[in-house]
Order: structure tokens, then sequence, then C-alpha cells
């Protein structure tokens, strides 16, 4: 940085005086610090910038592993606040502000960025100084938003994001002169490179940036809500700046013509979906298999040095197989996870959402909820985590609501044994298709249909008074760095494992403890006569409609942590030990207790049900708040209840 | 050459105009003026999607994606060489 320490106070208008800004081959960040002085630290600064402004990128290059994402109350807007460490071990607090073209509130994005920055959010303070993170490839357009963060009063630093990307195409800027338009200091910074990032540390410690030691804006601020005003400003102070605009960027062009090709853009599509999907079975399917073996060792390890019997049973058989049971499924999530990491950073997802567009939008929803449905065929946990990149509150409920009427693979093991239990197997199309593999192929079907009835119900109804339009922007294609998809996996696995694991974990323990009590002699009763049987058989009047006798509802009570827990359940009423879905002593029982009828009606109840807390917990947290959980735990139970009830009257 | 006026939707690929207007209620009128879709902006159709909805447009500097139902809202004016 330059060595002119603190500027004397305020530096006259025309300082022609003031050295140039290092020559740009120096290898240092290019900044200007129009008025250079100790202003006191700030406590809290915000990060404000257009969506693709590298904001997020930023951001984590200052906190880290520092950093934990919640939800604004009573918003689907995402929250991440952070720590990034300054020089001398000090600590200053960050938050990443949703990306916002302006601050006019039309979405809940940019109500939620606007209240925070005026101090109105509730339960956060005002952050006392704001950089704003601007595409220096695209800068005029992109300083429309400088003039109303800049007429907040707030201490600002603007950094000019993607200087390696302006350089290689042959654009420029004089920052000097654009902070002398401004009154504000700017700097030019690659996030992605990490360069450019001392000037960003010299602000976070107050040590540029005091107002009133600026210079005055040499233009003034134009009206911020109007739009042509701001870029008429914008354009202005781009040129007073002598900004250059770079050359279009031709590598995305070049791939845009091959992955939006009329032809070649549909097929690459699909490879990439299906791709993504047999990975997930194929590839994540041995860890999940290595897990199982880890759960099943460890539990036999620990029942075999615990001697407490009671303390045995509550750790192996409660918390352990309820806990492993859903951790089974964490390979999978990370996959998910990965791949959707890397399709959102390299810029493929924007082309992906741009080529599902049509046929999403035949079911009332857009191209963006196209992957988080997709994903939810393995988990709607990951899918609906992947709902985050859809602007569209309403599109983004739409596709949370629908999510989990999506086949994931929680319910296979039910669908296998009830099917192999109930359908013979026969040939239908010769070789290719036999009468189990239609059936399961048919309730995948059934999944889908629902989910594009309940779509179109949802957007008729509850969901119908906003209407955004579909406005997408097409970010240039980037490399993915490591660091951001690892940071994103961490961060995805720990909610996963904090959320899932806490709800998982009470629910287990109050299972548990339902199979235990009441106490017979002293001993633990048989899981007819706990408080479990007890509730069987108090809601065996309400499931006998559906031809479910109460060992089934036992498994449905049971099932509520997770649906594969049901067979386990069975196993263990049934008395079969070590019971699984291909167990065909399981099967004989529960032939002896379901007709053809309930079987099928267990299916449909299964295919509709919420019967996931996991996905009650992560719906809960990112809707922020109980009322879409509920009304999606009562609509897909009624789905459920109905159906099961039509198909055992239907089928006897 | 004559100046023509026609609706974003009407123009091929390739074709370029200058917007004149947004026919959609304010709201959304100001989300696409702050995304580049200002009136006197130059705008391009640069891409369509398989079934041609909906389309990239090139304008100030962003390719931003629209479908039909908005991009007929849009009114430019195109230079007519024949």
């Amino acid at each position: 940085m330059s060595d002119q320490s603190s500027a004397g106070p305020a530096a006259p208008e025309a300082d022609h005086t003031q050295p140039a800004p290092e020559p740009r081959s120096g290898g240092q960040a290019p900044s200007v610090l129009a008025g250079r002085a100790d202003r006191p630290r700030p406590r809290f600064v915000a990060l404000v910038g257009p969506p693709n402004s590298g904001k997020s990128t930023l951001f984590n290059r200052l906190t880290g592993l520092r950093q934990k994402t919640a939800n604004y109350p009573g918003v689907t807007v995402e929250k991440r606040v952070g720590r990034a460490q300054l020089r001398g071990g000090l600590e200053v607090k960050l938050i990443d502000l949703p990306g916002v073209y302006s601050l006019t509130a039309h979405s809940e994005d940019e109500r939620v960025t606007r209240d925070v920055l005026v101090g109105e959010m509730q339960g956060l303070e005002q952050p006392d100084a704001v950089i704003l993170i601007l595409d220096s490839t695209n800068l005029e357009r992109h300083l429309m938003l400088a003039a109303p963060i800049l007429a907040l009063g707030l201490p600002t630093l603007i950094a000019l994001n993607m200087r390696d990307d302006l350089d290689a195409r042959g654009g420029d800027v004089d920052v000097v002169a654009l902070a002398r338009q401004v009154g504000a200091p700017v700097t030019l910074i690659s996030a992605t490179l990490g360069d450019g990032l001392e000037t960003i540390y010299d602000f976070l410690e107050g040590v540029i940036g005091s107002p009133d030691l600026l210079q005055l804006p040499v233009l003034r601020l134009p009206v911020i809500s109007d739009a042509p005003e701001c870029r008429r400003w914008a354009a202005v102070v781009g040129t007073e700046a002598h900004y250059r605009s770079p050359a279009p960027p031709k590598w995305t062009r070049r791939l845009d013509a091959v992955f939006l090709h009329p032809v070649a853009g549909p097929i690459i599509f699909l490879t990439v979906v299906v791709a993504v999907f047999q990975s997930i079975f194929t590839v994540a399917q041995p860890l999940m298999d290595g897990v199982e073996v880890l759960v099943t060792i460890s539990g036999g390890w620990i029942a075999s040095i615990m001697p407490v019997p009671w303390l045995r049973s509550l750790l192996v058989d409660g918390i352990w197989s309820g806990v492993g049971s859903v951790i089974v499924f964490l390979p999978q999530i990370l996959f998910l996870f990965l791949f959707i990491g890397l399709l959102e950073d390299s810029g493929y997802m924007a082309r992906a959402a741009f080529i599902a567009d049509r046929t999403m939008a035949k079911v009332g929803l857009q191209g963006k909820s196209f992957l988080p449905l997709v994903s939810s065929f393995a988990c709607a946990v990951p899918g609906i985590l992947a709902a985050r990149t859809i602007e569209s509150k309403r599109d983004r409920i739409a596709t949370i609501m629908i999510a989990p009427l999506m086949t994931c693979s929680a319910r296979l093991p039910v669908y296998t044994l009830v099917i192999a239990a109930f359908i013979p197997e026969r040939p239908l199309l010769g070789p290719f298709l036999g009468t189990r593999a239609a059936s399961l192929l048919g309730l995948y079907v059934l999944g889908l249909l629902a989910a594009i009835f309940t779509a179109a119900l949802l957007k008729s109804s509850i969901l119908r008074a906003d209407r955004s339009p579909f406005v997408m922007e097409m970010p240039p294609y980037r490399v993915p760095t490591f660091h951001s998809i690892s940071l994103r996996l961490y961060d995805r696995t720990k909610i996963f494992v904090r959320r899932i694991g806490t709800v998982i974990l009470t629910v287990t323990v109050l299972l548990w403890v339902l199979t235990q009590v009441p106490l017979m002699n002293g001993e633990t009763p048989p899981i007819e006569e706990s408080m479990v049987g007890t509730l069987g058989r108090t809601i065996e009047p309400l499931i006998e409609p559906l031809g479910f006798n109460w060992k089934i509802g036992v498994g449905l009570v049971t099932s509520l942590a997770a649906r594969e827990v049901i067979v386990g359940t069975l196993g263990t009423i049934y008395g079969i030990e070590g019971a699984n879905e291909d167990s065909v002593g399981l099967q004989e029982s529960l032939r002896r207790d379901l007709t053809l009828g309930g079987a099928v009606a267990l299916l449909i109840f299964f295919a509709f049900a919420l019967q996931c807390m996991s996905t009650v917990a992560v719906v809960r947290k990112e809707t922020g708040g109980w009322k879409w959980p509920i009304i999606q735990f009562t609509y897909m139970f009624v789905l459920a209840y109905s159906g099961a009830f039509i198909a055992h009257w239907l089928l006897g | 050459m004559t100046d023509i006026k026609r609706s974003l939707a009407s123009m091929k690929e390739g074709e370029e105009g200058v917007l004149e207007r947004l026919d959609l209620p304010d709201d959304m009128a100001q989300r696409l003026m702050t995304m580049g879709f200002l009136p006197g902006s130059h705008v391009r159709v640069t891409r369509r999607a398989p079934g041609g909805d909906p389309r990239v447009y090139r304008v100030d500097g962003s390719e931003i994606a629209l479908r039909r139902e908005t991009a007929i809202h849009l009114y430019l004016t195109t230079k007519d060489s024949e």
C-alpha cells in the first residue's frame, strides 16, 4: 500500500499532488485511498453486491470456516455471518447480504438487504461499514447499485472484483478517478485468486475510508429510486474513471455455442443429469454400504462393552440404529452437494435451468427448480437446500413443497420389501422388465404425478398472488475453485449433521423410551405391550380402513424418524432376528397380515406421506418458520391417507 | 432505412434493437431496468432454448434470459434495411 501514512485532514478537492496508484505490473493491488486516516475500527461490516459479483467468494476468503448460516426471521433468505481475522489478532464481524441489483425492496432479498443496512432488521445491529463488491468486467451496470449504497452514508469501500478477468480481456479502469467521482475509496481485487485483499484488510482495520476525511464526491448522487437516472449517473462515473469495458468473454461464447446448441444442448443436459444421478447411486452405494457396516460393527462393539442392559439398549437399539439409519445417507448427500456445487460455481447451472425452463413452466415451476427436484430422488434434504438458488420466493416455496414427493432412497427398502412379498416376479417385456421392476417404476411415476398435481394446485391457490417474472442472468463460465467447493461441502454437511442429528436423536430416544415403558416386573415389555404397541393399537381404528393392523401401525409410528425404520420395527414385532428388506421370513409374516389391497395401500401411503422428520426440520429452517412444514405435513398426510384408502377400497 | 417499432418477442436471433418502453407493472419494470433493460439501451437476441422459449438477450454487458411472456411486453425500435 501507499506509504503515505495518514494523510492530513480533508484533502483539498483538487489534490493533484496525490501520487498516481502503483503501476499495475507491480503486483500490488491498485487502489485509491481517498482520504486516509484512522477511524474507529468497524465492528460489523456488511458485504453488498449484485448477484454473480463474487461477493460470497470474498466472504469465504475473509472468513474461511469462521462462518455460519441461518435464516432471517420469517423469510426464506439465507443469513450468512462470519468473522474475519485481522492483523494483530483482532476480529471483525462480517455479514454476506443477499445478491441484489438495487435497494428498491421489490423482492424479499432486496427488502432484507435494505433492512439490514438501515438497521431495521430484527435481532441484528446496523453495520457500521459496507464493502460494496462490483464486477469490474461489467462496471457501469453494476455501478447502479453504488448510488443507493453510498446514499446510506456509511463508510463504504468499493471493491471492483474480477480484476484478473478485466486484465485478461483488455479492460481498464482508473480507480483514483473513480474514487474521486464517488467520494469513497475504490480498489481492484480478485476474490477468486485472493488478489488485492490488503486494501480490504486496511478498510476492515479502520485504516482507510473515514467519511469525514473523504473528498466530497464530484458527482452528486442520483435520485436512487429512478433506475434510468442511476444508470446515467453510472455511465458518467464510468466515463470519468476512463472505464474501458473488456472484450466479451470469448470462452463463454464458445461454450454456450455448444451447451445451448439446439440439438447438442439438451443432449449434454440429459447426460449431465443422468451422470449425476447415476453416480450418486453407483459411486455412493459402496460408501453407504461401508457406513452401514461401520454403524453395525461399532454398535456391536458398544453393546459388548456396556454392562448396564438398559443403557446398552438405549445406546445400541435406540440412538445408534436411529442415527445410523440417517447417517447412512451421508455419502449420497455429500456427492449431491459436490455436484450441485460444481454445477453452480462453473456457471452451468444457469444453462441447465435455461434448457429445463420450458418443461418446468408447463407445471407452473421454472428451470431452476429442476435440479433440486432431481436431487430429491436421492434425498429431499439436499434437494430442499439446493432450492436456495431460486430467487423467486413463490417458485422456491413450490419447489420445497413438492420435493418430498419425489421417490427418495429411504423409500426403497420399504418398496422392495412389500413388492417382494406381494408381487410375483413375471416377465412383462421379455427379459427387460419384470412385474416387480414395473411396480417399482410405477411408484416413481406415482410420486412424480403427485408432485405435478401439487405444483399446479399450489400455483392456483395459496401461491397465486406473487407473480414475479422469470429473469435470469447467465454468468460467464468460471473454473470452480477447490476452496469454494470444499467450503460449500463443509457448510452443507454441517447443516445436515447438526440439524438432522439433533432431530433424529430426539425422535429415536423418544421412540426408544416408548418401547421400554411400562416396565413389567422390572423388565422391559415385549413390543406389543409397550407404549409404542399401545400407540399402534390406539391408531388401529384410524388405519383399519386402509387395511393395516396395529403391527403396521407401530411401524408407521416408528417410521416417523426415517421411512426405512419400519422394516426393522416389523422385524422386531414379528420376532425375526436381523430382518431386512430381503428377509423371506418378514415377507411371509407380512403376507399373513396384509391383503393385496392393504399392501398397495401401504405402498401408496409411503409414496405420499411425509414420514421424515429430517425433511420437516429442513423445511422449517429454509422457510423460516413452522407455517410451511405444517401445511406440507398435513397436506401430504391427507394425500397419503386418501390414496391408501381408495386403493384398499378398490382392491380389498 | 426506416425505424420500426416491435416487441422483443418478435425479433429473431441475432437481431438488435433499441429499447423504447416496458409495458409492465412498475415493480416488474423496475426489476428489469436494474438488470439493464432501460429505455435507450441496445438489446440483442443471442440464443434460444430448445423449443424457442426462453431466450437469452445481451443487454448492457450481460446475458439475461427472459421468457416470451415477459419479452412481448418490451417494445423496441429496429432499423429496417429492406
